[in-house]
């Protein structure tokens, strides 16, 4: 969170009434918070850390990851920080060992999901997942992999999409809808046999719906979304600039 | 029917591999096999990838090679885009290939074969390795092992990496050669060099112990093929591939890349993983043919180094015509890492050596790209076919131990013959066995494209199959 996201969040906080604050606590530090924020907006303006991955500001919150789930006293199941609202002297842990273990069985379905060679991948030293990994200590996976053999769609004559290193985080549905206003992705199928398909199931290049503003590509967390012709490590995603702070 | 004797594991070699000799009735040997007991796949697991990742993937195959692979990749994928690679980054890519040659070829040399060259064929077998040496021989061990940091700071002074460094791509390379990083190269090859005078002067002064194996170290006429310049000189990176026969006559002189597919053909057969490519003209198997350092120095009209070439001459007078004893494949290297240290450092003293044009970009223009190259083992072919999208849709992979798979099993029937005696397996006869088979240096998890089945040894079997001896 950066100081003028914080000085954001104090400005709008001064701007409540008293009776419209909520007070918790998110791993040990006492906190007034406004109750629309969610839990991880609220952390996030007070630098603590939540990893997420199907989390990206600017467009709506999802939950699909789990990757940002907390854990709240009085809670039996954990919960998504970006989804959840603060209720009133609520007790949040972050970085609980049970937390911390769930994270890493999530993450770790993930990877044993697809295909998600690093050394081979566009964004090889550049992707969410394998900063989340690295991050939270994931040496092996203890599910095996299932390493399906997808199709991928290199019709565009841009871009290319491959599923086998997709997360299904949503991103690029999201930002096309809600900011590019497109829709061209969806996901299809269910369960284990989702994936995220162009205008119905057509090959990317046949996706009248698309503009071809790339957005998708660079929102996309991992190597799914990537540009022509990049070789391994080659695809830095265009996301973190000036603008938004 | 025969009777065979099993060797297994194959020590110091790369990859996974067994021996077995089949005895006649009459107890003498009556054939030997080399069998490649892995399979990695390589050629099928590619299919429906971007050409564009092409070149880190086959990086992978290898551990000790990789550069070779990628470079015959980035080859295959420059024909793909149908694009002309800036004059920078073409000398990068020898430069880089200087590197790994120089690694490889030490690592051959001093690391797996020093043992046998300096303890002996009939030492013990617990003595016959690089930490023996260290002890016994430490001013050469130690040789081995600085000339080998050298050729890895190359690769690492060019990529940032010494093993797997994804750093050349289709059109170019990825990053240039900055200005610090060539004064610190250029300082190490002098170090190089003295280290090259001295193993040079030491296996010169010992070829006269060697002559029983110099005599039956696949010591017969085949085939040899290599690339070579447009002056018919030693080339590793480009050029064109040229065959000659036994007799040192040219049979084949390539144009193109393309006209591979004229002249080798590739067989399989079931006792190994490993193919069999041969000379199609004279058909399977008498189209035997031999790549590798010695096959390059048979091949080449000379060296376009001063150095190398002094030492070209001094190998070709080993024999008359070309040298077909594969024992002085160990020679052959020595004078290789000369040819890429002075090759290195011509490249490195170029005033355009550091510039920032070192990429050209396309799209795929083409469905087919072939790229080939000198590994340190021998000639190295890669064939993609792409879709209009630019995916792979075929792989073919000529690797450089898979060309020698025919002389190799014929130089251990050679082998076998003369010193397996009986239906047991004395100790320098078991290296001897492995000896020929390492001074084709052969990598045979590069060579068969997923581990399966028991790691490799020497078997000695009866005439009905009963095992006699194994180790």
């Amino acid at each position: 969170m950066t100081d003028h996201r914080l000085q954001n969040s104090v400005r709008q906080r001064h701007s409540l009434h008293p009776e419209d604050i909520v007070t918790l606590v998110i791993d040990g530090q006492q906190l007034t918070a406004d109750p629309n924020d969610t839990l991880l907006t609220i952390a996030q303006a007070h630098n603590i850390h939540i990893p997420t991955l199907c989390f990206l500001e600017g467009i709506s919150a999802y939950g699909g990851c789990r990757v940002c789930l907390v854990e709240v006293e009085g809670y039996g199941k954990l919960v998504p920080a970006c989804l959840t609202h603060p209720a009133e002297g609520i007790i949040v842990r972050t970085q609980s060992p049970r937390v911390i273990e769930y994270r890493k069985k999530i993450v770790e379905l993930l990877l044993s999901e697809r295909n998600h060679i690093c050394s081979v991948c566009v964004t090889n030293g550049h992707c969410e997942l394998q900063q989340l990994a690295s991050t939270l200590g994931i040496t092996h996976i203890r599910y095996p992999g299932l390493f399906p053999s997808l199709a991928i769609d290199a019709s565009n004559t841009r871009f290319i999409h491959d599923p086998n290193r997709c997360v299904l985080c949503s991103r690029c549905v999201r930002v096309c809808a809600e900011i590019e206003g497109a829709h061209t992705w969806d996901i299809i199928h269910r369960g284990i046999k989702s994936r995220v398909s162009a205008d119905l199931n057509q090959p990317w290049k046949e996706a009248v719906t698309c503009t071809g503003c790339g957005k998708c590509v660079q929102a996309c967390p991992t190597g799914a979304l990537s540009e022509q012709g990049k070789a391994v490590g080659e695809m830095l995603k265009k996301r973190y600039t000036e603008s938004t702070t | 029917m025969d009777q065979p004797i099993i060797i297994e594991p194959i020590t110091r070699i790369e990859g996974h591999g067994k021996i077995s000799i089949h005895l006649a009735p009459n107890g003498e040997v009556a054939d030997a096999k080399l069998h490649v007991t892995q399979f990695r796949g390589f050629e099928t697991f590619c299919q429906g990838r971007p050409f564009a990742e092409m070149i880190s993937l086959v990086e992978r195959i290898c551990g000790i090679c990789p550069i070779s692979h990628s470079l015959a990749s980035a080859k295959a994928c420059d024909d793909i885009l149908g694009i002309r690679v800036p004059e920078t980054a073409q000398k990068l890519r020898v430069l880089l290939n200087c590197g790994e040659f120089i690694q490889s070829h030490a690592l051959s040399f001093f690391h797996l074969s020093g043992p046998d060259l300096i303890l002996g064929m009939d030492a013990p077998a617990e003595k016959r390795n690089l930490f023996h040496m260290l002890q016994s021989h430490p001013e050469i061990a130690k040789d081995g092992i600085r000339l080998r940091q050298i050729g890895q700071q190359i690769i690492e002074g060019l990529t940032g990496k010494r093993i797997h460094p994804a750093w050349v791509v289709p059109g170019g390379v990825r990053t240039p050669l900055q200005e610090h990083e060539r004064d610190t190269l250029l300082e190490r090859l002098p170090e190089a060099q003295a280290i090259l005078e001295r193993a040079i002067t030491l296996f010169i002064e010992s070829l006269k112990k060697w002559q029983d194996e110099i005599e039956h170290f696949a010591n017969f006429p085949t085939l040899f093929v290599a690339l070579t310049n447009s002056s018919g000189q030693l080339e590793h990176v480009h050029g064109n591939l040229r065959c000659i026969d036994e007799n040192g006559a040219i049979l084949e002189q390539c144009q193109t890349a393309a006209a591979y597919q004229d002249i080798i053909g590739e067989a399989s057969e079931q006792y190994s993983y490993l193919k069999s490519p041969f000379y199609i003209p004279r058909g399977y198997p008498a189209g035997m043919y031999r790549v590798g350092p010695a096959a390059r120095l048979n091949v080449a009209n000379g060296c376009p180094t001063p150095w190398a070439h002094t030492l070209w001459e001094q190998f070709r007078l080993f024999a008359q015509g070309p040298i077909l004893s594969s024992f002085y494949n160990h020679f052959a290297r020595l004078v290789e890492i000369v040819y890429c240290l002075e090759t290195a450092e011509q490249l490195l003293q170029e005033s355009n050596i550091t510039s920032k044009h070192i990429r050209a970009h396309a799209q795929p223009n083409y469905h087919e790209g072939i790229g080939i190259v000198e590994a340190p083992r021998g000639t190295l072919i890669h064939h993609y076919n792409v879709n209009t999208d630019g995916l792979i849709e075929r792989v073919n992979l000529i690797v450089a131990t898979g060309n020698n798979n025919l002389a190799m099993n014929k130089g251990l029937v050679q082998v076998a013959k003369k010193w397996v005696k009986g239906s047991s397996l004395s100790e320098g006869a078991i290296n001897r066995l492995q000896a020929v088979i390492r001074a084709f240096d052969p990598c045979l998890s590069c060579s068969t494209h997923a581990v399966r089945g028991p790691v490799t040894a020497i078997e000695l079997l009866n005439y009905d199959g009963k095992l006699l001896d194994s180790i």
